[in-house]
């Protein structure tokens, strides 16, 4: 259902494009104020989100604690799995925003002759970790179309990624990667059963989405080829503010950007805000130390309980009678 | 578990991991005999002052459930929504990877699709999504959205009863979705509508009004570990002597009453009673406070806090100087995650320093609470305890990390330690199901009823399972854990799916090896068994 | 907002990354490439006159030479028949070069523009310019 669905939401949005561009000649459109919107809406979106998320409090650390605690001098700490400090948390989040941490400890459990065998697994780990740092490698390489005198640093990350100076242009690997890694996060939910029962078309049109945007780059860079110093014209005038529309640029242009835009515009609203959400996840960036340092719940409230005087009320002559010290005699 | 008839082990062993082709949302749940708990009675939730309360049957379609129970549940998801940020961020950001799936106990034991953590999280996520979001909103089941009916409310409550909040799908998700936190603020939506168990509510009512979830009365209390004594002077021929409520004791004990109960449960408890004793420790029990374990802690938070006021303020009552916690798991998982929190500043209280090795534990510097296998550790570590570790040679000990612990405070090392020197014959179940990867007791979070013994045995096969593979390979005869719910459910999960290996506190263990002065030449272990013979074959 | 400086902070780095690329470009004028066709060959030609079409051969000259390189280095086939049937010879420095002797003014212009940096002088000898 979702599938499907996903599908041809994907396919309906690139066919939009075509009559817009080709049909209609909206290259302004197109080209200057959808992506201007969708940036906006992606900018105020997640903004929106992540302080939405920031007005509810964390009443209680609650740290899942993935190694040896904080104990004595004798015994040694985990220090990264289960941090006691703030430095400590600081790297247990970059280990896990920067090499997904958690995931690396994948395994898989299966039936074998009536026994749970446990065996690691760590594909899914590889295919996300090759998928998000691709796709950001990508959006800093994409950065040339967005500077006028190209920053060292840009130049660098094309020049590491095209490395292999196989064909012209130059293949970049992380294109490679990128489309074999979201094809394989793509596939998993159509082949393996489990998987699938749990997602959602919000979960085959991001990938389907972040696919086409993929295959419509690596068209236009290698197969389909457009004036690439329309393209950046076009692109320097979004972020000067002066935007021109080019009618040389071909349409396979105008998809790619509009798929982007759409990618950029639903992710507030989507599951792609884990994004910032991996941030805010109070069983990831605290420090397992409750009971070194305490931690204040703005929200704590005194309750009803039941106090040593009325329990004394019950029992005392029980209490009395089995030589359990009183208050009262 | 007599009485119940579920399947044998051959049977419940063959379970397929294979989901159902219609699509989750469009099977409603069906309420099964033997996996769900009786629901909670009137006169217990009376006790608390929770609402709705009156007596009802899970199985029966009418609930008893008040008129605007819906305006109820939709206003404590807001509520809820505004108060933890853990809730209303994973309510969010799950991708559905499906990196969770196969890492409940639950689910790797009945392979129904909606014990994956992701699917028993998308139950609550799916009506969230349809009142809180746009998405949800407006594009309903695409979205993933539903309408919350009396269906999906009985799902819940028939889900939320099948997690023991043992984290270990938290430990995996990229993201620390913990399907605990969901489960906790579930079962506080439940509660709302009086929709919680006997087997917790009962417990909860016992231990506010009692201090215990056993319900023992001060004089019970007394009287069973005058029993205790007893025992331990017939084996040893030493004489211990606790003391009860004591004003001006340096040191506040506190255990769950299950320690007080059954078997193995009583052995770890003269366990304490005689390292305490041999130390000539300055402490005493409470009665008022008679209870570690938090039963309030698998009904709200709020409710959580209530029980476990009682330690707070009977430390403070008595004058004590810090507070030594027993064998426990989720106890530990309070105390150490929430009680300085609820209570915090603990300045009435010292920090804890060992009267025997000076030693300062500095790790509980604020909290003023220390793990007695800690305790005991650091006893040993300073050479402070004359152990005869032979005596234990009959056993062949494996470690059960408890799912509180591990998790909830990462208390690996310490009990690993304290075990190696009391026993000579210790193995380590495969790496994948110890420390903070180990699988839950299949019991936990308030579920080890009896009526339910069907879902407790699928829960704990994970585990048995690979208690199973060190009793085969290495002959393991014994189960040693840190936890009192443990010691009461493991044992049947044992006796269920793999017979001949026992169940133990890790006290039981140092009593037995510990050499007393002025004991006896002693012949029976706590349990009443000879001792093996010195220089003997040990494996049985 | 509960930890606000933190999640403050993060939002302003966020936003920090979203609008460097305007940063960088504030009040700067875009120049437009304008690769000098007027070198004294070409200007002698009477049909001025590429290979190919301009539009192709804006789009898809670096795939011709590359094309042209393997042909020769690998297959020794120095003929190029052009679309419109003329044949020349496949050559950087004696084809594209004779015309296009002006490096700067021609090929670097929209190379630097767009940040690409071919290697054709990595082999190649550099033309000596402004003779």
């Amino acid at each position: 259902m979702g599938l499907g669905l996903s599908l041809t939401a994907v396919i309906a949005l690139i066919l939009l494009v075509f009559a817009g561009v080709k049909g209609a000649n909206l290259h302004l459109l197109f080209g200057a104020v959808i992506p201007y919107a969708a940036f906006i809406i992606f900018t105020i979106g997640v903004i929106y989100r992540v302080v939405k998320w920031g007005r509810s409090p964390v009443p209680f650390r609650i740290p899942t604690t993935g190694g040896q605690e904080n104990s004595f001098p004798w015994i040694k700490q985990n220090k990264f799995d289960n941090p006691s400090t703030t430095s400590g948390v600081i790297v247990r989040m970059l280990l896990e925003v920067f090499a997904f941490r958690s995931l690396f400890r994948l395994t898989k459990s299966e039936l074998k002759d009536g026994k749970l065998v446990h065996g690691s697994d760590k594909w899914l780990w590889l295919a996300g970790l090759a998928f998000h740092w691709c796709f950001l490698i990508i959006l800093i390489r994409h950065l040339r179309f967005f500077t006028q005198n190209v920053p060292f640093v840009i130049q660098l990350f094309e020049a590491l990624d095209a490395f292999f100076q196989v064909g012209v242009p130059l293949l970049y690997l992380t294109d490679i990667f990128l489309v074999g890694a979201v094809t394989y996060l793509f596939l998993r939910r159509v082949v393996f059963p489990q998987v699938k029962y749990i997602s959602l078309a919000a979960d085959y049109f991001p990938l389907l989405l972040i696919l086409s945007i993929a295959v419509t780059g690596i068209l236009m860079r290698y197969f389909i080829r457009v004036d690439i110093v329309g393209v950046k014209q076009l692109t320097m005038g979004l972020v000067t503010f002066s935007p021109v529309a080019s009618e040389s640029i071909g349409v396979i242009f105008y998809i790619h950007v509009f798929l982007v835009s759409v990618l950029f515009a639903y992710f507030p609203f989507s599951k792609l805000m884990h994004m910032g959400g991996v941030l805010l996840s109070p069983t990831r960036n605290l420090a397992n130390n409750n009971r070194m340092v305490r931690h204040i719940n703005p929200w704590d409230y005194p309750v009803h309980v039941h106090t040593y005087e009325e329990y004394e009320n019950d029992f005392r002559e029980k209490m009395k009678k089995a030589g359990i010290p009183v208050e009262k005699e | 578990m007599a009485k119940t008839k579920i399947p044998n082990p051959d049977e419940l062993g063959k379970i397929d991991y294979t989901p159902p082709k219609k699509h989750w949302m469009d099977i409603p749940v069906e309420i099964k005999p033997d996996m769900y708990c009786h629901g909670a009675k009137a006169k217990s939730l009376k006790v608390v002052d929770f609402p709705n309360a009156r007596d009802w049957t899970p199985a029966e379609a009418d609930w008893k459930l008040p008129e605007d129970w819906k305006k109820i549940v939709l206003e404590g998801i807001s509520e809820r929504l505004k108060k933890y940020r853990t809730f209303h961020v994973f309510m969010d950001i799950c991708v559905r990877c499906g990196a969770c799936a196969d890492k409940c106990h639950f689910f790797l034991g009945s392979g129904d699709p909606k014990n994956m953590p992701v699917l028993r999280a998308e139950l609550l996520r799916s009506v969230y999504r349809k009142y809180f979001t746009t998405g949800g909103k407006i594009f309903g089941k695409t979205a993933g959205a539903r309408e919350l009916t009396l269906d999906v409310l009985k799902e819940w409550w028939y889900y939320f009863y099948q997690c023991t909040e043992c984290r270990r799908c938290s430990l995996f998700c990229p993201y620390g979705i913990d399907q605990a936190e969901i489960t906790i603020i579930g079962r506080e939506l439940m509660n709302l509508l009086g929709l919680n168990i006997e087997w917790i509510a009962g417990p909860t009512a016992n231990c506010y009004m009692k201090g215990n979830h056993l319900g023992l009365e001060p004089h019970t209390i007394k009287s069973t570990i005058d029993f205790f004594v007893n025992d331990i002077e017939d084996i040893t021929g030493v004489k211990v002597e606790p003391t009860f409520n004591r004003k001006g004791a340096e040191i506040l004990f506190i255990t769950p009453s299950g320690d007080l109960f059954a078997d193995p449960g009583i052995y770890t408890a003269m366990g304490y009673l005689m390292l305490f004793h041999e130390l000539g420790l300055d402490y005493t029990w409470s009665t008022y406070a008679s209870e570690g374990g938090n039963f309030g802690f698998f009904t709200s938070n709020e409710m959580a806090k209530r029980l476990h006021s009682k330690i707070y303020a009977e430390a403070k009552r008595l004058g004590v100087k810090w507070i030594l916690g027993g064998e426990c798991g989720h106890m530990w998982r309070v105390w150490h995650q929430y009680h300085n929190t609820w209570f915090g500043p603990m300045d009435f209280l010292e920090e804890p320093v060992s009267p025997i090795t000076g030693t300062k534990f500095a790790n509980a510097k604020s909290t003023k609470v220390v793990h007695l296998v800690e305790f005991t550790a650091d006893l040993i570590k300073h050479g402070k305890l004359k152990l005869d570790p032979s005596r234990n040679d009959n056993l062949v000990v494996t470690f059960h990390d408890s799912c509180n612990t591990s998790r909830g405070m990462g208390f690996f090392e310490e009990p690993r330690y304290v075990i190696k020197n009391v026993c000579n014959h210790f193995h380590e179940m495969p790496d994948d199901t110890i420390r903070e990867r180990t699988f839950c007791c299949g019991s936990g979070s308030g579920l080890n009823a009896s009526e339910n013994m069907e879902l407790r045995m699928r829960g704990g096969f994970p585990r048995a399972n690979a208690v199973k593979f060190v009793h085969e390979k290495h002959g393991v005869n014994m189960l040693a854990n840190i936890c009192a719910i443990d010691r009461a459910a493991l044992p049947p999960l044992m006796d269920y799916w793999v017979p001949g290996v026992r169940v133990t506190g890790t006290h039981e263990l140092v009593a037995n090896a510990l050499v007393m002065k002025g004991e006896k030449e002693r012949t029976v272990n706590l349990r009443n068994e000879p001792l093996p013979e010195k220089g003997g074959d040990s494996d049985v | 907002m509960y930890n606000g400086g933190k999640i403050f902070i993060g939002l302003i780095i966020f936003v920090g990354l979203l609008i460097l690329p305007f940063y960088l470009s504030m009040g700067k004028a875009i120049a437009k490439p304008d690769p000098k066709v007027d070198t004294p060959v070409i200007k002698q030609m009477a049909v001025k006159q590429c290979v190919e079409s301009k539009d192709f051969m804006k789009t898809a000259h670096m795939q011709m030479l590359n094309d042209w390189r393997d042909s020769v280095v690998r297959e020794g086939n120095r003929l190029y028949t052009a679309a419109d049937g003329k044949s020349y010879d496949m050559s950087l420095q004696n084809t594209c070069m004779k015309c296009h002797s002006n490096k700067k003014q021609f090929c670097d212009e929209c190379h630097n523009f767009v940040a690409v940096k071919p290697y054709c002088w990595d082999c190649h000898l550099m033309p000596k310019e402004g003779a």
